[in-house]
């Protein structure tokens, strides 16, 4: 290799190691992470929410052939949620919009990740999974009202 | 030189089967914009459902187009260059598994047996005919290898000790033996887990080990596709881009697939990022290593530009001095000799620079979380193997058929501006779907009947542009095509002028060093293997005792209720939950 080579060879590798750094960063630093391996809650059949505190929520959603468990759901703003998925049957897709959230429901494997709603809003929520016939119509939503308190 | 008649035949047929499926591929390609736009607002269209026809998408274009001619290129590249004979017996074999594999596929796909996509996630479950075609297919293709390439790779190196094997065949043969590699976790998902469930031999499987394996196999899977199209721009691009060019650096290229084989196989996560019953520590060791198989890339665009460089500015002692100028010298559209494949690899190369940092996009771990499933990935490697890989693979096969059959190339206008409309509709294309893709638009999806629909409950204004500037782009990109199909069946049907022979341009190297390390395989594949066993261990061990906590029946994408587990099975356990 001429030194032309090396350099670029070098810089694609510094290239590569500041990306690196500040992905680390946000992951560790800013908590910015992707799902992990839970196994402290275990797979359910159901969805609910569940309320601990006034803004605090815990929402297990359940995904099947082609709706979601809960349907859509009502928060104050300000609420942190912790947020479950798994499916009742094949794989399916979790996104919510305008957030990082983005998920897989797995059956028999769960999916978690905290959310803050900090702005009043309607989230959509999108199944990106394929996952058969109904797929594009798999849907819900989260509603987000300002200012209430409950 | 001369192509034994037999063998000619099996090359000619390599090419010539894939692509007749390939005009279903894109027509429906076309068909998959219009649905998504809502310009199509129906399930199916002509009796093909949308993700049936979504799913021939897949197969037909990325997984038999890429691995046949692959093959055919594989082949022509061993016999032109070691000057060997090939075995008639082992290449009909080859060739006819892979016909009736994917036969055997394409049957179960196109009588709606097999929606199920062409990543085929369980426990979505296809008829069985589907994957003992896939894997018919695949096994024939890695037939020629073993008792063809490595036998006469052998012998050639012990005819010629201390030498360097030509550098084309040293990236065919690096390829398949990747893909040798890569081959078995699938095969294992799809023997173990996939058939017996599709046969009803077992009534539950674990769809994540089984999604494990499976991105084990399909993050390589991508470079199986890649690096014939750099063993191309490596040794012919060069070579004609003004009639006497040189590659720039033997031993860089050589690195390059060095790199290729160390990290092309402890990946595979990233396609899970957001897989959960993984330990997200093991997906973040898996991105580092996807930034390493970046690395191998980068470095291939310099050596490319450096090629070019040079192969320009000694043919222009005008440019010589340079710094961007020499760029307007290559001949992008040139009807000159081998010159009008030049536009194929150029056109290419421009698509590659955009997949390339889309793909660094995709492969950032958190970053991942904002476009995972949206459809910024098929904007992402539509500029990839639907841009450089597709258009090596075009321009090779028009090529080839052309030199082996003695034809002229027939319209050859169209030949050379068909990637440039390519290009150009990708490029549109890649901007509509990536940015609806940060949106939140959905891949995979028929959006016209729901989120594109102004009738619908469920309708997403904010989408409905992107959408329809992506199908405007198809229809360029269709153009392009066509431009491309008149000249391939134009010069396959039209009269031989000359005797068929087998050529490749090739270029020699600027700088050529011995580098003997880099020419020793076997132990690069050692290293390899061991990383990509060591690098899978904690995930597969998360998948299967850690994080999953019982097995699934199959379905059907018509059905919600399992059709491998007897129903009353099913009820009993669901009304021991309730007490
Ligand atoms: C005219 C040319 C093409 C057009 C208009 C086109 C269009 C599309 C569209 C709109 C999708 C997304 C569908 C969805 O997510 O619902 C898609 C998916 C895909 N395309 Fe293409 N495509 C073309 C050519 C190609 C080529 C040449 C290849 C590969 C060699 C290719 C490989 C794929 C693959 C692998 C998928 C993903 C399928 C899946 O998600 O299951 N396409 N294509
Ligand atoms: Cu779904
Ligand atoms: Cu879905």
């Amino acid at each position: 290799m001429d030194r032309a080579e090396k350099g670029a060879f070098i810089t694609a590798v510094l290239f590569l190691s500041f990306f690196f750094a500040l992905i680390v960063y946000a992951a560790k630093g800013l908590n910015i992470d992707v799902p992990t391996c839970i196994t402290d809650v275990k797979p359910y059949t159901q969805g609910q929410v569940i309320q601990h505190a006034p803004n605090r929520y815990e929402i297990h959603y359940l995904a099947k052939m082609w709706y979601f468990e809960p349907a859509d759901v009502e928060l104050p703003v300000g609420s942190t949620v912790d947020i479950y998925l798994t499916s009742g049957d094949v794989i399916h897709g979790f996104q919510i919009d305008g957030t990082n959230v983005n998920l897989m429901a797995v059956p028999g494997a769960i999916s978690y990740a905290r959310v803050k709603f900090e702005k009043p809003g309607v989230y959509h929520i999108v199944c990106h999974e394929y996952c058969g016939i109904g797929h594009q119509d798999m849907t819900t939503k989260i509603v987000v009202k300002g200012g209430e308190q409950k | 030189m001369k192509v034994e008649g037999s063998i000619k035949t099996v090359i000619l047929g390599e090419i010539i089967f894939p692509i007749l499926l390939l005009i279903f591929g894109i027509y429906h390609g076309l068909m998959q914009a219009l649905y998504r736009a809502g310009i199509i607002k129906d399930m199916s269209f002509l009796g093909i459902e949308y993700y049936q026809g979504l799913t021939l998408h897949g197969v037909i274009n990325a997984v038999v187009f890429t691995t046949m001619v692959i093959v055919a290129f594989g082949n022509a590249v061993f016999l032109y260059y070691l000057k060997r004979p090939l075995r008639p017996a082992v290449q009909w074999a080859s060739f006819l598994m892979m016909v009736i594999g994917t036969l055997m596929a394409a049957w179960a796909m196109f009588a709606g047996k097999a929606n199920v996509l062409y990543t085929f996630y369980l426990p979505l479950i296809a008829h069985p005919a589907f994957y003992i075609g896939a894997a018919l297919l695949l096994v024939g293709s890695i037939v020629p290898l073993f008792f063809d390439w490595a036998p006469n790779y052998i012998s050639w190196r012990r005819e010629h000790p201390g030498e360097k094997v030509p550098l084309a065949v040293f990236g065919v043969f690096v390829n398949h033996i990747m893909w040798v590699i890569m081959l078995v976790p699938v095969v294992i998902t799809v023997v173990f887990q996939m058939l017996p469930l599709s046969l009803g031999l077992v009534s539950e499987v674990n769809p994540s080990l089984s999604r494990t394996l499976f991105w084990a196999f399909g993050h390589p899977l991508v470079y199986f596709w890649l690096l014939p199209a750099y063993t191309m721009l490596y040794t012919v691009l060069p070579k004609i881009v003004t009639g006497e060019g040189k590659l720039y650096s033997d031993s860089a290229a050589r690195f390059a697939f060095i790199l290729f084989i160390l990290f092309s196989f402890p990946v595979g996560l990233h396609h899970q990022f957001t897989e959960p019953a993984v330990t997200n520590s093991y997906k973040l060791v898996q991105a580092l290593f996807t930034f390493g198989v970046a690395v191998p890339s980068m470095l291939t665009a310099f050596t490319v530009a450096a090629s070019l460089e040079y192969s320009i500015k000694s043919k222009y002692p005008e440019v010589k001095n340079s710094l961007f100028y020499w760029w307007t010298k290559i001949p992008y559209i040139s009807l000159e000799g081998d010159k009008w494949l030049v536009s194929y690899f150029m056109a290419g190369l421009f698509l590659f620079f955009v997949g390339g940092i889309t793909g660094i996009v995709n492969a950032s771990y958190n970053v991942n979380l904002v476009v995972h499933n949206t459809s910024f990935v098929p904007g992402h490697f539509h500029t990839t193997v639907g841009g450089l890989v597709t258009l090596s693979l075009l321009g090779i096969s028009l090529y080839l058929v052309s030199k082996l059959m003695g034809k002229e190339i027939r319209f050859k206008g169209l030949a050379v501006l068909a990637p440039w409309l390519w290009w150009q509709g990708m490029l549109i294309f890649e901007y509509a779907m990536s940015v609806a893709g940060l949106h939140g638009f959905p891949r995979r999806t028929n959006t016209g009947i729901s989120y594109l629909n102004p009738d619908s409950p469920l309708y997403r204004p904010e989408w409905v542009g992107y959408a329809e500037l992506s199908a405007f782009a198809a229809f360029i990109i269709v153009l392009g095509f066509i431009f491309w199909a008149i000249s391939f069946f134009g010069t396959l049907l039209s009269p031989s002028v000359r005797e068929g022979s087998l050529e490749f341009p090739t270029a020699e190297a600027l700088h050529d060093e011995k580098a003997p390390a880099l020419n020793r395989l076997t132990p690069w594949f050692a290293i390899s293997v061991a990383l990509f066993v060591l690098s899978y261990i904690p995930a597969l061990y998360d998948v299967t005792k850690r994080g999953v906590f019982f097995d699934s029946p199959g379905y059907t994408d018509k059905n919600p209720v399992p059709i491998t587990k007897p129903q009353s099975a099913k009820e009993e356990k669901s009304t021991a939950e309730v007490k």
